[in-house]
């Protein structure tokens, strides 16, 4: 066996990545119960691609019989609907994760020198799952998935000059059809997958290279033993894997709970209204997102049109995500975590929270004026939160950081 | 500050202030009452798969609310049908359309749309209306375009109005009750309890694999519930040399 391991080792790195990556990647020994959802997004990862890779077998990408297929495969394919349920929990789930692993960054500066390579890689992969979440979305060819699509892509028609013919490029067609069947089934399937694992490789790489930060926002690396390892850091493997792996048993049993017990989920993960054909005729009373995208679905529609165009809204909501490429350079303060914080952060971070989780239920919600004024105030808030940062993350008041992690 | 939160907390119950007026009933479904379930595959195959499909629904999939193919076969099946196809109709969609004004909508899955409380209330809600083309209005569907399919085990039912005086401050006519002006083959709870019948089985045949479903989970919460005490001890193991 050994001799094998040699000759392997003679021509790739094999001990090399597992000592690099594993068994001697250094992780400080004082995570919490935030850190689990970055192993857990991994698992998401890996747990949407092969469910999805069973439901392209059955799955037919063609106006004609896609709606007729998905019920194919909720009826005769064999635990056609155990698969079918994974997958669509799964986009959900994946986006709960996604969305605590981020709060995780956010609240122990995980952004910050030396780390913001691997925030702008997740910042990426958060915006090509939105991508790959929207695409996924129009496939199963319900009412929801035809509208809300007729929705989001409308967006780019409200780009001045170009629009219209930006909106028509996507769909392939001057309305949505087969051609934006069949292209959104190509990208989703392949193109933004093979995309994602790729970012997510280079997220993990500049993570290994720098190292993990933790609750207190403390260098691990400043401090090492005679051994040359971190005094503060464990190895990955078998600490943290052991550990991940009571973190994936109770999530799994959230998980399972949902895929088994109310799939739909009160209407959130699969829409009552996408168990309707799409119908280019019949416009649903109250169109909404999936949840995962409603937060800047309600900025969007908070947004008051400008000279009746629509593009402010759109390029609002655009900017609400991309403004999250900026944090680790609108952050001046001098710790990392939230632990050695003032509390001028603390209130803006609480704000920041409360505008997020309001903009999600109301961008669910039909507007109303009221619905409308909360949703600018809420929008206001948002933003502040970014734009504010390098004036009260600098005039805070901060705490001494200790020398050694604490639990 | 706490204004606004308190305002977030109210959001979801003004939500459901300003949904649906018409106040929906119970529909008695229970996918593991196989009697129920057979009788309403028999009033679903004699009354409404003339003019709706459930194209995604094959016939022996009914093997599963305990028929026997034979019994699918002898009393759920035209003669020309094989049990392995779906419940599909002869009836052409243009026809449909220039009859009923908009094709009657495929089956399989309406209770996963609508849910099976409305269509419950929309079977039992049918009244007489002079001023629709079919004689035909419904309490939960306004100016619907499909009669009433079932009126001779309900018989009519007649709206009695009153007035009131509406927002706008005009007088209005609204629905007081109804008003039983011709009786049916059953009685109103007779035809109320065939309706949750045939519901019971619209809402099974939505989703023929929820039995299955829910006890596939419980095994498998069964399984993380034991694999959650291992994993909790393997954890505890490793790291009680960590400080």
């Amino acid at each position: 066996m050994q001799k094998l391991l040699n000759w392997v080792d003679e021509r790739f790195p094999l001990s090399a990545s597992y000592k690099a990556h594993l068994s001697e990647y250094f992780a400080p020994k004082n995570f919490n119960f935030w850190y689990f959802f970055g192993s857990l997004a991994l698992l998401m990862l890996v747990v949407q691609i092969v469910s999805g890779i069973f439901l392209t077998m059955h799955y037919k990408p063609d106006a004609a019989l896609a709606f007729a297929s998905v019920e194919y495969i909720m009826r005769d394919v064999e635990y056609g609907w155990l698969i079918r349920y994974i997958h669509s929990t799964g986009a959900s789930m994946f986006f709960l994760v996604v969305y605590l692993h981020m709060f995780r960054g956010l609240i122990y500066g995980s952004y910050r020198q030396p780390r913001e390579l691997i925030w702008i890689f997740g910042v990426i992969i958060y915006l090509v799952l939105m991508g790959e979440a929207f695409m996924g979305y129009l496939l199963p060819w319900g009412q929801m998935s035809y509208w809300g699509a007729q929705v989001i892509i409308n967006l780019f028609a409200a780009v001045p000059f170009i629009g219209n013919d930006l909106s028509e490029w996507i769909r392939g067609d001057y309305v949505i059809g087969d051609a934006t069947l069949n292209r959104f089934f190509a990208f989703h399937v392949i193109a933004l997958p093979l995309v994602l694992l790729g970012l997510v490789v280079a997220h993990l790489v500049a993570l290994h290279e720098v190292g993990s930060n933790n609750p207190d926002g403390i260098e691990i690396k400043k401090l090492k033993g005679p051994d040359g390892h971190p005094l503060d850091g464990i190895p990955f493997h078998p600490y943290y894997t052991v550990k991940d792996i009571l973190g994936v048993v109770v999530f799994l049993m959230v998980f399972a709970s949902i895929v088994f017990f109310a799939p739909e989920m009160g209407g959130y993960f699969l829409e009552y209204n996408n168990f309707v054909p799409a119908d280019s005729l019949k416009t649903p009373e109250h169109i909404a997102p999936v949840w995962y995208f409603t937060p800047y679905y309600a900025i969007l529609r908070a947004v008051p049109p400008i000279f009746g165009s629509q593009f402010p809204g759109v390029a609002a909501m655009g900017v609400a995500v991309l403004i999250f490429f900026a944090l680790p350079w609108l952050d001046r303060s001098p710790v990392k975590s939230v632990r050695y914080r003032g509390p001028k952060f603390k209130i803006a971070l609480t704000l920041f929270v409360i505008a997020f989780i309001g903009l999600g239920i109301l961008g669910v919600l039909p507007a109303t004026p009221l619905y409308t004024i909360i949703s600018q105030i809420l929008s206001v808030v948002y933003f502040a939160f970014f734009l504010l940062m390098p004036w009260y993350t600098k005039n805070d008041t901060t705490k001494p950081v200790p020398e050694r992690v604490t639990p | 500050m706490k204004k606004l939160l308190l305002l977030l907390l109210a959001l979801p119950s003004l939500a459901i202030a300003a949904g649906p007026a018409v106040p929906l009933d119970k529909a008695p479904v229970n996918f593991n009452d196989h009697d129920s379930l057979q009788r309403g595959a028999r009033i679903f195959v004699n009354y409404c798969l003339n003019c709706h499909s459930a194209a995604y629904m094959r016939y022996n999939r009914m093997e599963d609310i305990g028929l026997t193919e034979a019994q699918i076969k002898d009393n759920l099946l035209f003669a020309s049908e094989k049990p392995g196809e779906t419940m599909t109709i002869a009836m052409r969609t243009a026809d449909a359309k220039a009859w009923f004004g908009a094709p009657p909508p495929d089956l399989s899955v309406i209770t996963r749309s609508r849910g099976p409380d409305w269509v419950y209330t929309y079977l039992r809600g049918f009244y007489r209306d002079d001023t629709r083309t079919t004689g035909w209005n419904n309490t939960v569907f306004d100016k619907v375009g499909m009669p009433h399919v079932m009126q001779d085990l309900q018989g009519h039912l007649a709206p009695v109005y009153r007035s009131e005086i509406g927002e706008d401050g005009k007088e209005h006519h609204v629905i007081d009750r109804m008003e039983l002006v011709k009786p049916g083959l059953l009685t109103l709870a007779e035809y109320d309890a065939q309706v949750g019948d045939l519901v019971n089985y619209l809402d099974w045949m939505g989703e023929p694999a929820k039995g299955d479903r829910m006890r596939i989970g419980l095994v498998v919460l069964l399984f993380l519930g034991v694999f959650y005490v291992v994993a909790f001890y393997l954890k505890k193991e490793f790291w009680k040399d960590v400080h």
